[in-house]
């Protein structure tokens, strides 16, 4: 079966929900690598005096957790392009320290005719919920498979 | 950061902001902090290889850009809701603008929700743009849940 076919059939598929924390090294090298200087991001101290009462993370943060694997889908090594973005938060922004349980489904896979030939579109959702499930999150993300990309993935 | 709780009213323009020109070291960081090591990013090969001139920015690297706008006001609230269209590709050397402006706002349970239309572009081009809902907390001193 190909990657394509695969995405078509396993559409509705979930990873099980793996265990997270907001690491606050990796909350201070993201902050960094986005060029925010923000001190609530970093300064231990500034973050106490805070209504948060800790470190939290910027809003994109949350593409960096571990969200398991649907069993048996596959993703492409590159070349995939990133369409679409969306993040909802529910209770705040994460608090460094916060545990988080993540898990992502296979929402949807479509295809559009275009100018430079046939595109694919794999829709994702990743979503977070406290120990208690609570949500805290919800993230759904659309990738496009170019021409380019699907003559290799028909390839193999 | 600010000290004054953001007053906006509809209409209202953000300050547009130009951003230092994309570098590839920034685009290496990136990868590493993020963990998305799709070597489109990265490496000219790869990038080749998926029919582009070069690698591109990470269209998160560039919706992270977007929230810049929002973070001085983190004291009094926070980016809520998001969601974003790319529809541009973003090179080594490209010189982005970000900004937006607000559309609205609504009281809730949580506090006031703002929402703008929010973009980043390279001259003429926009290369994300979308809507973005931010939680302002009420004056009285209440936080998060």
């Amino acid at each position: 079966m190909s990657q394509i076919e695969r995405w078509r059939s396993m559409v509705g598929e979930r990873s099980e929900r793996v265990w997270n924390v907001v690491e606050r090294g990796a909350v201070r090298k993201f902050a960094k690598a986005i060029g925010d200087p923000n001190p609530l991001y970093a300064d231990e101290a500034a973050a106490k005096g805070s209504r948060y009462g800790a470190l939290v993370s910027p809003p994109t943060f949350p593409r960096t957790f571990e969200y398991g694997e649907i069993r048996g889908m596959g993703w492409p090594e590159g070349g995939m392009l990133h369409g679409e973005h969306r993040i909802e938060y529910r209770g705040g922004p994460l608090r460094v320290g916060e545990e988080i349980y993540c898990s992502t489904e296979l929402k949807d896979y479509y295809e559009k005719e275009s100018r430079g030939g046939l595109l694919g579109f794999v829709v994702v959702e990743r979503s977070g919920e406290t120990p208690a499930g609570e949500r805290r999150f919800t993230m759904q993300d659309v990738a496009v498979v170019t021409p380019a990309l699907r003559r290799t993935l028909e390839n193999e | 950061m600010s000290e004054v709780v953001p007053a906006w009213e509809a209409g209202d323009e953000l300050e547009e902001r130009i951003l230092p020109p994309v570098t590839r070291l920034q685009l290496s960081e990136y990868a590493g902090a993020s963990g998305d090591f799709n070597p489109i990013h990265t490496i000219d090969e790869a990038a080749e290889e998926a029919g582009l001139p070069g690698v591109i920015a990470h269209g998160m690297l560039t919706l992270a850009s977007v929230g810049l706008l929002f973070s001085p006001y983190l004291e009094h609230g926070y980016v809520k809701t998001l969601r974003a269209r790319f529809s541009g590709m973003v090179f080594v050397g490209d010189e982005l603008a970000i900004g937006g402006r607000v559309t609205g706002s609504e009281e809730t349970e949580e506090g006031r929700l703002h929402a703008f239309e929010v973009y980043a572009r390279r001259g003429e081009d926009t290369v994300a743009s979308g809507v973005l809902g931010f939680l302002v907390y009420a004056p009285d001193g209440s936080g998060p849940a």
